[in-house]
């Protein structure tokens, strides 16, 4: 099943409602799932993604762990080679730094190292994203570091649907897939159809159809773009938003079919400019597309400094929609307001 | 537990198989047959024998570089083994993994990892994955003193002892972490001490005698089986070559005395003399045991060195498992 039914019946949900309903869905469709990580149990985790799962599932299937990231995901591995199809959380993404070996090392090598013998069906979840204060320790996106890293797979949903349907095609995986949330998308209310769907991995999405520009985004750089879009839009400015909802698998076609069809090309995203996904997109929109392109492929992306705690400083680190139009009208060649 | 004269036989069988075997790897290194790094286990047979003996097939082992004697002790196919140390498609990892990454998941070994204190984690999630199930099966995770003293251990270690589950430490004290003494880089005299901070018992054995390492994994297991949590095992052994190589004497961070004050007490001679001293085993039979396995040993040199190099077409395949919904 890959497509929402189409009378299935579809509510206003939350970023993290959709989130919490899909585990509940799943977990009651499969035994062998099981949620750990730190104070999702009791708490239902710190922002509230588990809410009331341990009340329907107990202690048993919702694992409130020691502050242990190297263990959490190790108990995840260990139990998804013994047949399990664990679902553990690491609270902010920048902590998957503290886990990077069982990561990197271990999770995304099993498979190929051991010749082909091993199935590793581990969902980890964590929460990205700057704008909340969090400084430079609760903020990053760090989507690249893991994306370099051949075995893994790296989802990063734009909406509450898409947040439920990919969630639930991660959990379904049978490889190491990372979803990230984004923070300040938690509260985001969008429509989300009420029966459990899935949306497969490596399959992007047009979100917003245009002429004159195509605006790769991922995360929360998508409602940003779109904000980007309307203003743009009444100055006669046609995007198009392409949002690749999987950065690992990258669904380059989809990408490449839309640059060929704008000509311009405009990829954003929160993590730093140097050595991020845009690059990567760049360079494979200009080896596939290269004929088509009537202006450089343009990057908007955070700035190569930690992220700032104050506000003051942090709205000017984050992409925004002021930002994205600024930069799609160099990328037209048009003038830019105050510029 | 004392041993049956069947478990002596096959502490035995399983020790010798793995001294013949890392004999032959280290041979076949020697003579540039066999790619990329080898730690060999020799010396430390009696560790993987007596804990391996002591477990049910269903019981998982994670393991370490320095892990083939584990698989061997979980019987390990040597045909196999030898292929992929050599790089050879019939190996277990079809070539992809070799030394460092062997595994036989189908014996519930879940592989020889490459980085220390990298397969504890990883010990701990089966161990949880049987407490899940509701089984009675436990998770054995196999490391180094040198492993004791980095992070993902002690995040390990703690884990299971705070979620009760059932695991197996077994501490493989060889007394040295690549080229460094333990005792430079530990304020402590025994690895298990440790185990008193995570809140569970540890026990010390000679880690040169098959039987006080069976009789404490049995223990150490049964335990866990009846749901009582983690037990530290500290095996105190030694390894007679390099840290990685063939070499054993002649070296800066280790004198000829101290090797060959512990080859005095190899695990293998020591056990042969004991067992035909107390009319146990005869001579005839273990030197007919020794006539079979360098029999094995040998036909597993030949299949490595006639299997194929792998397939070029193979550099792609098992990145990911192929999704077919």
């Amino acid at each position: 099943m890959t497509a929402t039914e189409p009378e299935a019946e579809v509510r206003e949900l939350t970023y993290l409602g959709a989130f919490n309903e899909a585990l509940f869905q799943l977990m009651r469709e499969d035994e062998d799932i099981f949620i750990a990580g730190e104070d999702v149990g009791l708490t239902g985790g710190v922002f509230g993604s588990f809410a009331g799962l341990i009340d329907e599932f107990g202690e048993r299937r919702c694992v409130d762990t020691p502050i242990s990231e190297q263990a959490i995901v190790g108990l995840g591995i260990g139990a998804a080679v013994s047949g399990l199809r664990p679902i553990v959380d690491l609270m902010f993404m920048d902590f998957i730094l503290v886990a990077m070996d069982q990561i990197a090392n271990q999770a995304a090598k099993l498979k190929y190292m051991f010749g082909g013998n091993a199935t590793l069906p581990l969902t980890i979840t964590t929460n990205g994203g700057a704008g909340v204060s969090a400084a430079a320790q609760h903020s990053q996106s760090l989507e690249a570091m893991l994306c370099h890293v051949p075995g893994l797979k790296v989802v990063m949903p734009s909406s509450p649907a898409d947040l439920k349907g990919l969630l639930v095609a991660c959990v379904r995986e049978d490889n190491p897939t990372i979803l990230v949330k984004n923070k300040r998308m938690f509260g985001k209310r969008g429509p989300v159809p009420e029966a459990l769907y899935e949306i497969p991995l490596g399959v992007g999405n047009v979100v917003r159809e245009g002429t004159d520009v195509t605006v790769v985004a991922y995360g929360r750089m998508v409602p940003e773009s779109e904000k980007a879009a309307e203003r743009l839009a009444e100055e006669g400015v046609s995007c198009e938003i392409v949002d690749p909802r999987t950065v690992q698998p990258l669904d380059t076609d989809l990408l490449v079919a839309s640059a060929r069809k704008t000509n311009r090309v405009v990829v954003v995203h929160e993590a730093v400019r140097f050595g991020g996904l845009g690059a990567e997109i760049a360079a494979q929109i200009q080896e596939e597309a290269f004929d088509y392109l009537d202006a450089p492929v343009a990057r908007i992306a955070a700035p190569f400094s930690p992220i700032p705690f104050s506000p003051g400083l942090e709205r000017h680190y984050v992409p925004n929609a002021k930002r994205i139009s600024e930069g799609i009208l160099e990328t037209l060649g048009r003038p830019v307001p105050g510029a | 537990m004392e041993p049956t004269v069947d478990i002596l036989k096959d502490l035995h069988y399983r020790m010798l198989r793995i001294r013949l075997f890392e004999e032959a790897a280290g041979r076949l290194f020697e003579g540039n047959k066999m790619p990329g790094f080898l730690h060999l286990y020799v010396g430390q047979e009696a560790v993987a024998a007596g804990v391996c003996v002591a477990m049910r097939d269903d019981d998982q082992v994670s393991s370490t570089h320095r892990g083939h004697g584990h698989l061997v002790a979980k019987g390990g196919d040597l045909n196999k083994m030898m292929a992929e140390l050599m790089g050879k498609a019939d190996g277990y990892c079809n070539g992809k993994g070799g030394s460092m990454h062997i595994c036989d998941l189908d014996l519930n070994m879940l592989g020889a990892n490459g980085i220390v204190g990298g397969g504890t984690p990883i010990a701990v999630g089966a161990g949880f994955a049987n407490k899940y199930k509701g089984n009675d099966t436990v998770s054995v995770a196999f490391f180094g003193d040198g492993s004791t003293n980095i992070g993902a251990f002690h995040e390990a270690i703690n884990m299971a002892a705070a979620l009760r589950l059932p695991v197996l430490f077994v501490c493989e004290n060889n007394e040295y972490g690549e080229y460094t003494r333990r005792d430079k880089v530990m304020a402590i005299n025994d690895v298990v001490d440790r185990a008193a901070g995570y809140g569970i018992p540890g026990v010390i054995v000679d880690g040169m005698d098959a039987v006080a390492v069976y009789e404490a994994a049995v223990e150490g297991l049964a335990r866990a089986r009846r749901g009582e949590g983690p037990t530290f095992i500290e095996a105190k052994t030694y390894r007679y070559y390099n840290h990685h190589g063939v070499q054993t004497l002649g070296m800066k961070y280790r004198t000829d005395e101290e090797v060959d004050a512990w080859k005095a007490k190899d695990c293998i001679e020591g056990f042969e003399r004991r067992v035909t001293e107390a009319g146990l085993i005869s001579a005839d039979e273990l030197a007919a045991v020794r006539v079979e396995l360098e029999a094995e040993v040998e036909a597993a040199v030949e299949f490595g060195e006639n299997s194929p190099l792998p397939e070029v077409s193979t550099l792609l395949t098992d990145v990911y498992t192929e999704v077919s919904r």
